[in-house]
């Protein structure tokens, strides 16, 4: 019996969730022993072609990672579903937009202003500010380049998608608890599940100690020393933690860090942001609106805090140009 | 045709509500724009029902409660007392103007206060128009941005 097909590819991502596979360490040779990996642009060469020659659904598993932010990612993504069984948003960019999405705070034209225009690090030859075009004629023949579109999209915005791994990156442990749970032909969880996660919020696997929240004043981590056995949301540092999945095994506040959100909403929960401001709310010790605003400013860049990961999946999607 | 305000309104049980039944009750005439929805409390309103209006194509949201020290929760308001400028915030940092979300307390007796209320929202969302979201074309997509394969 041929062993089942693997597909992995990244479309708008760093490469960590790539990293993060690798990451299982001796273990991927079970993987490479296990599967028969039919496309890996990161780790092997295959070309786009190889793909679109295989039978629709003749990938039994296909892990794909990174958010949709132009139209060659958007090209294989529709390319990978006519041709895989099992489609697997791996990691926050797939599954919510993750630090792409965060494009979506401005517009396609002020981030090509910047990057081609305005950049302090750009040497423009002449002066002359090129854009770069989609398709360019020439005299043999036209040339083209994705097209970058103006929303980043998670990618079941853009296709159908039958799973979902969260984290940036997913933690190697459940990534081959995953693996692993497919390899022994374990029946499928239901479609739409979120694999290698919880179902509670990270705080119920931080080890740190909690009290009752009354909060007079927030912090920047770096502006105070946290104490390491209390809970770093107690201690006025704005920790994602109560508006996040759990899964990850609370690595950032272990380190002293506060959760930064890459698990995604936790069950029942559709826009993380939103849960945030409701679970802060709860805890800003103060009743008078003049008090309640002071402490509010002390909140720095509560868009890219609260919606760091999920700005593209959340309910609003994106900011509206002014 | 007309602009006419789409406005949700978020009524706590106790106190709003009944105010709002008390001005119906009492023939007060008001803007037909608010459309009521009743909650237990003022803070049993989420954040993400707010934006949820918004992304399905609310003009305005108003969010009413007990007076403060009036909860039938004891606290329940106080809640919302932060919740809902902190709210505004979030909303004004999507490109949303943060006069489309509203706070006020109404007692169950204040029928008059409530009609007040509705019609001068209603004529401040009239003033600042449509709310137009990307979020409301993308949604109304069947696919998105198709690409040939």
């Amino acid at each position: 019996m041929s062993k089942p097909k693997l597909a992995l590819y990244w479309a708008a991502s760093c490469g960590g969730c790539e990293i993060a596979v690798l990451d299982i360490h001796e273990k991927i040779l079970d993987v490479a022993n296990a599967f028969d990996i039919v496309f890996w642009p990161v780790a092997m060469d295959f070309k786009y072609d190889d793909v679109r020659k295989m039978e629709d659904k003749s990938i039994d598993l296909c892990l794909f990672n990174g958010a949709i932010r132009n139209s060659e990612n958007a090209e294989i993504a529709y390319l990978l579903r006519a041709k895989s069984k099992a489609l697997v948003a791996f990691g926050s960019c797939a599954f919510e937009g993750g630090i792409p999405g965060l494009a979506n705070l401005t517009t396609k034209d002020d981030i090509f202003k910047f990057v081609y225009k305005e950049s302090p690090s750009l040497f423009l030859q002449d002066g002359g500010v090129v854009y770069p075009q989609p398709l360019n004629t020439m005299a043999d023949g036209g040339l083209e380049i994705p097209e970058m579109w103006e929303t980043v999209k998670a990618l079941d915005q853009v296709i159908d998608v039958d799973y979902y791994i969260p984290g940036c990156p997913p933690v190697p442990s459940q990534i081959w608890g995953v693996i692993e749970h497919i390899v022994s032909g374990k029946p499928l969880p239901p479609k739409g599940s979120i694999l290698g996660a919880g179902v509670k919020t990270c705080c119920d696997e931080c080890k740190r100690e909690r009290k009752e929240k009354k909060l007079k004043q927030f912090f920047r981590p770096y502006e105070i020393e946290a104490k390491p056995e209390e809970c770093l949301l107690d201690q006025g540092i704005v920790c994602m933690g109560p508006a996040t999945r759990d899964g990850c095994g609370a690595l950032c506040p272990a380190a002293n860090m506060p959760c930064r959100g890459c698990y995604g909403p936790p069950p029942n929960v559709k826009d993380q942001g939103a849960k945030m401001v409701s679970a802060l709310s709860s805890v800003i010790d103060a009743q008078e609106p003049e008090e309640i605003e002071k402490i509010l400013d002390r909140i720095a860049d509560p868009m890219g805090t609260f919606y760091r990961f999920s700005l593209a999946h959340s309910i609003l999607r994106r900011v509206e140009k002014s | 045709m007309a602009f006419e305000p789409k406005i949700i309104g978020f009524l706590c049980n106790w106190c709003s509500y009944t105010g709002a039944d008390l001005a119906g009750v009492s023939r007060i005439k008001s803007a037909p724009n608010v459309r009521v929805i009743r909650t237990m409390c003022s803070g049993r309103v989420d954040p993400s029902f707010v934006l949820k209006a918004f992304q399905i194509g609310a003009d305005g949201v108003v969010v009413m409660g007990c007076h403060l020290g009036d909860c039938h929760y004891q606290e329940g308001n106080y809640k919302t007392i932060r919740r809902i400028p902190f709210l505004k915030r979030l909303v004004k940092d999507f490109g949303i103007d943060p006069r489309r979300l509203r706070l006020e307390w109404v007692s169950a007796s204040e029928g008059d206060r409530f009609a007040h209320l509705v019609n001068e929202f209603t004529e401040e969302i009239r003033s600042l128009g449509p709310l137009t979201l990307s979020v409301h074309t993308e949604l109304r997509k069947k696919t998105p941005e198709a690409v040939a394969v």
